[in-house]
């Protein structure tokens, strides 16, 4: 599948790879001088691969309700939360955005999940006799302005969107139909997010990247990986999955124990209250070497706990940084461990999450 | 250097020959294919290297790739600053940038590394 981007991305030398199905530019230039970038000034991304189903029908609340673990019913109009999909398991099917507009709401969902939760909650849906999900990823285009410039660059055009605060939503009227903005992202910065029919996003993108030389730089998704690691973000297929629990994950805040039911929930309970066995941590290693997905992660008398979920050299901090499940007996800010990458053990020190935090917080 | 007096891998390792010691590094094409290099592993002086196999590394933030000795041979020398200056492999990989040297144990090999007509256009096929 291709973006309605696609034609642009070649235009500026994007360097293109395969990625849940769709081409994408993984960068124009380097990684590390795009992640700059956006930490310094602003980031464009093309995030159109992202899954976009709205979910409409009398029923769409309750139906919401059983498949996330956020209670959807305390969303007013234009708010945003992150929540996680589960399965019956307590696992995670994907983790989202939830989007409660005027009469319908957004589900944001994971490119690598998209069918596969379409094709779920199409069965769970029957349980209900109102819901529909209308998933319009290929009729529609999402892209990303991401930065402490970002602000700065939206009110020159969209002051509404300006004014929104942090896990908002605004709808905006243009000459290719209504489009939506809202100020989220996946970066650690603060930044808004479109999502409209492709000729809109089309112009956006150009109209953004136009006014906004040399500010504004485009970015690929190399650096969206890289961005997001420092900023302590879960990653689908590395962070989580269908065998790991929010909790372990550290999402405890994304669930809501409270609400009457939803899949997973009982799983959920029954681990809160026994407590966790492993933990989500962040490491830093020493030295340069990265610790990429599947590293495994040993006590300094050699014994392996765990396995490292993603890793990357980060840009920002200057170090080599992953995220790991460990036992929480092992998980203690300060605990000293050892990454074994190739036949090498390297240092490791346990850090708090986030990796990164911006300074400024909005919203 | 003149480019077109080097040889090459298919692994983009580049060779230079003075007729005693043989001076190894990776192409501008495989840095500008790498980019964000963070770093690089290279042999020992004493190592013992076999043509095409691995004998060091080049991590850069997308993936790690092998070092190849693309002659067989004992390392003589390794570029010791490169790993604290890797911006040398990508403003200079065919001078500062170089990696090891070696003396080869058999120099005839070096006749059947390529040569740089015939490593552009593998570089093209690759890019394509």
């Amino acid at each position: 599948m291709k973006t309605s981007l696609i034609d642009w991305h070649r235009a500026h030398q994007a360097r293109l790879v395969e990625f849940a199905g769709w081409e994408m530019p993984i960068q124009y230039t380097t990684i590390i001088e795009e992640h700059h970038a956006v930490r310094s000034q602003a980031g464009l991304f093309d995030i159109s691969h992202m899954g976009r189903l709205y979910i409409r029908g009398a029923d769409a609340e309750v139906f919401l309700n059983l498949v996330v673990t956020i209670d959807v019913s305390r969303l007013s109009p234009g708010r945003i939360r992150y929540a996680l999909a589960t399965n019956e398991q307590g696992g995670v099917r994907d983790d989202v955005l939830v989007y409660r507009l005027e009469n319908e709401f957004l589900v944001v969902v994971n490119a690598s999940n998209r069918e596969k939760i379409v094709e779920f909650w199409n069965t769970q849906s029957q349980k209900f006799s109102d819901v529909q999900i209308d998933d319009k990823t290929l009729v529609t285009s999402m892209i990303a302005v991401q930065g402490p410039k970002a602000v700065d660059i939206i009110r020159q055009d969209f002051p509404h969107a300006a004014d929104l605060r942090y896990y908002h939503s605004v709808q905006e009227s243009g000459q290719g139909g209504d489009f939506l903005i809202s100020r989220t992202g996946y970066t650690g910065e603060d930044g808004f997010e479109f999502i409209g029919s492709p000729d809109e996003i089309n112009a956006i993108w150009s109209y953004l990247y136009e006014q906004n030389q040399p500010t504004l730089q485009a970015c690929g998704l190399g650096c969206r990986d890289t961005l997001r690691l420092e900023a302590g973000m879960p990653l689908y297929g590395h962070e989580l999955s269908e065998t790991i629990d929010p909790l372990s994950a550290g999402l405890k805040f994304a669930v809501s124990l409270t609400k009457e039911s939803f899949l997973g929930k009982d799983q959920m309970t029954s681990i809160s209250e026994a407590g966790l066995e492993k933990q989500r941590v962040g490491l830093e290693l020493e030295g340069r070497r990265i610790a990429r997905e599947g590293a495994t992660v040993e006590t300094p008398d050699g014994h392996t706990i765990g396995e490292v979920t993603s890793g990357t050299f980060s840009p920002t901090l200057d170090k080599s940084i992953a995220m790991a499940y460990v036992p929480l007996e092992s998980g203690a800010i300060g605990t000293k461990l050892l990454i074994n990458i190739r036949g090498k053990t390297h240092p490791a020190i346990v850090t708090s999450l986030p990796f990164y935090q911006r300074s400024t917080v909005t919203g | 250097m003149d480019l077109a007096s080097l040889r090459y891998s298919k692994s983009h390792e580049w060779v230079h020959w003075d007729g005693t010691t043989a001076t190894v590094g990776i192409t501008d094409f495989a840095v500008s294919q790498l980019t964000d290099l963070v770093f690089v592993e290279l042999p020992a002086p004493g190592t013992d290297v076999q043509a095409g196999q691995s004998c060091g590394e080049v991590e850069s933030v997308k993936a790690v790739s092998d070092l190849n000795s693309p002659l067989d041979g004992t390392v003589t020398e390794s570029n010791e600053n490169l790993a604290d200056e890797l911006e040398k492999l990508s403003d200079s990989p065919f001078e500062e940038g170089w990696m090891f040297k070696l003396t080869p144990s058999d120099p005839s090999q070096i006749e059947q590394l390529l040569d740089r007509a015939a490593y552009e256009k593998m570089c093209e096929d690759e890019a394509h």
